[in-house]
């Protein structure tokens, strides 16, 4: 028991990032980013294929590189081309399926079973101090907190209140002399990089990667932002960037119950699903009219 | 300071629903004009503001402001020298953000990676007081909780913390209760005095253009069919305007305070 409650814990944090990258676009730029599924798989396979080739280190950057690429060719389409917010996510998470196969050397599974990872570096630095029984809750705790660490300074600094405001009001931003262009596109830049840092992860955490990883991510990351948004309905930043990650954990224990409960796996995404709209009924019932969703996304 | 000239734009070209909203506009506003825009609904006037501002691209015609040319400018590139405010108080500020939030990111001050300081918090708090609405007490609410009389006077500020050359009020006080719309436009008046701020100030309260500025300008279908100011409109009456008004065009809408 002790065991699944932690590895849910793994799960939660590792894809709380996603959720945090959700928080950026969903929350702050009030975009649907659809591109979220083929982004973490994106991740998923540059790290796998970076460590693969001997470099655990190098894994993380190459994986979020690779996000902030997927995240400029959405904010292209949207920005630059005309192509609507949510078929410009759609488009990439098409084209980024081949692309993760093409990444993966054309297969559709890298096995790092036997390869150097984040999460076995870390494991070798906590040896000495008995706490390599939990090397992989450390080594996403460490990423969560310094995402987070991340977010919270930077939507602070001006260009992350642009961004907020971009979300909130565009016109606003029009006249402070700031391209709502520019800053839809560092949005998503940034949320790509995350997500695809989430990816990395947990196909190192999981000892491999494979194509449909990221699959269903979206509505999971989603489903938790509103979960964690209920739980801490306003209140300062920090606070609610908090919450995002308690929102993704809380869905994984959640998920760990019904897997308890000995329903069959392949209800899982089901649940997920209604997850997400229990959530979003909740909102609404609690808070009438205090979001006005449902422009950009 | 702002020349138009010969300023062409047709909505829905080529459908039945064409409209030439401005047909070939052409006037000049020297350095510190204040000038009342009035006309009728539909006669160009938010149309005009919103070509100098770059809402959309015209169709013909150049505008230049302190002697260049900003025709093909985006609006965001012209934000820097133009302020605008809405009818609507709701379109100036962000709601989900702090009062603070919205001023600093009006300011423009600092770098894109850069914190309000104490220093820069001081400042504009000294400018909110002078608001005399007790916002400067209210810094981390965040604006949606603000009445439309304090957001609209916030916005003010936010267009003019940085002085900007022109000043564009697109019936700023419509949509405010008198005593709001009163306090925003003695706000109003006493910033465009104090920076010598140049503004073009739509309104449709005949009393409020001639009592404010130095100029008025009438506009209909598109033209501007009056221009007048110093002992020409001093002259001029209410009444007289409104006799102008009428033989213009009928009116929608009867208007007077």
């Amino acid at each position: 028991m002790l065991n699944l409650l932690q590895t849910a814990l793994e799960l939660g944090l590792i894809c709380s990032l996603t959720t945090l990258a959700l928080f950026v676009s969903y929350g702050m730029l009030n975009v649907c980013d659809l591109s979220t599924d083929g982004c973490f798989t994106l991740g998923a396979a540059v790290g796998a294929v970076v460590a693969a080739a001997g470099h655990p280190v190098l894994s993380l950057p190459a994986a979020i590189l690779a996000g902030m690429c997927s995240g400029f060719v959405t904010a292209f389409l949207q920005t630059r081309m005309g192509v609507n917010s949510l078929l410009a996510g759609i488009a990439v998470n098409t084209g980024l399926y081949s692309i993760n196969i093409a990444v993966m050397g054309g297969s559709s599974l890298v096995n790092l079973n036997k390869v150097e990872t984040v999460f076995t570096g870390m494991r070798s630095l906590l040896l000495p101090l008995h706490l390599d029984g939990q090397y992989k809750l450390i080594t996403a705790l460490v990423f969560v907190l310094i995402i987070w660490g991340f977010l919270v300074v930077f939507l602070k600094t001006r260009l992350g209140l642009s961004i907020r405001a971009t979300g909130s009001n565009a016109d606003m931003v029009r006249s402070s002399s700031i391209d709502p262009t520019f800053t839809t596109t560092v949005t998503l830049i940034i949320s790509g990089g995350i997500t695809a840092l989430s990816g990395c992860l947990l196909a190192q955490c999981q000892k491999s990667a494979n194509i449909d990883m990221g699959s269903g991510m979206v509505t999971i990351a989603l489903a938790s932002l509103l979960m964690g948004g209920t739980l801490i309905k306003r209140g300062s930043l920090q606070k609610r960037a908090l919450s995002a990650v308690l929102g993704a954990v809380l869905f994984r224990l959640i998920y760990m119950i019904a897997l308890r409960l000995h329903l069959p796996a392949f209800l899982l995404k089901l649940i997920s699903a209604l997850i997400v709209i229990i959530c979003i009924w909740g909102a609404q019932l609690q808070l009438p009219g205090r979001r006005k969703g449902g422009q950009t996304c | 300071m702002l020349t138009l000239k010969e300023v062409t734009k047709t909505f829905n070209p080529g459908t039945p629903d064409q409209k030439r909203v401005l047909s070939g506009i052409s006037f000049q506003l020297s350095k510190g004009d204040f000038v009342t825009l009035i006309g009728s609904n539909g006669a160009g006037k938010s149309t005009l503001l919103g070509a100098i501002c770059g809402s959309f691209p015209i169709d013909g015609g150049t505008i230049e402001l302190g002697g260049r040319d900003i025709t093909a400018e985006k609006a965001h590139a012209r934000a820097r020298y133009i302020g605008r405010l809405f009818q609507d108080p709701l379109r100036g500020t962000a709601p989900a953000m702090s009062v603070m939030e919205n001023l600093y990111l009006a300011s423009g001050w600092g770098g894109w990676l850069s914190t309000p300081r104490k220093r820069e918090v001081d400042a504009l708090k000294d400018k909110l007081a002078l608001l005399d609405m007790g916002l400067e007490n209210r810094l981390q609410e965040p604006v949606g909780l603000l009445s439309g009389g304090q957001r609209q006077a916030l916005t003010l500020l936010m267009a003019t913390i940085t002085p900007p050359k022109l000043l564009l009020l697109d019936e700023h006080t419509a949509a405010l209760d008198p005593a709001a719309a009163k306090k925003v436009l003695s706000l109003t008046a006493s910033i465009v005095a104090e920076h010598g701020l140049t503004c073009l100030m739509v309104t449709h309260n005949m009393k409020d253009a001639l009592r404010l500025g130095n100029r008025t300008m009438m506009m209909d279908g598109g033209s501007i069919v009056l221009d007048v100011s110093g002992a020409e409109r001093q002259a001029l009456t209410v009444d007289d305007l409104l006799q102008r008004f009428k033989a213009g065009t009928a009116t929608d809408r009867v208007l007077l305070s």
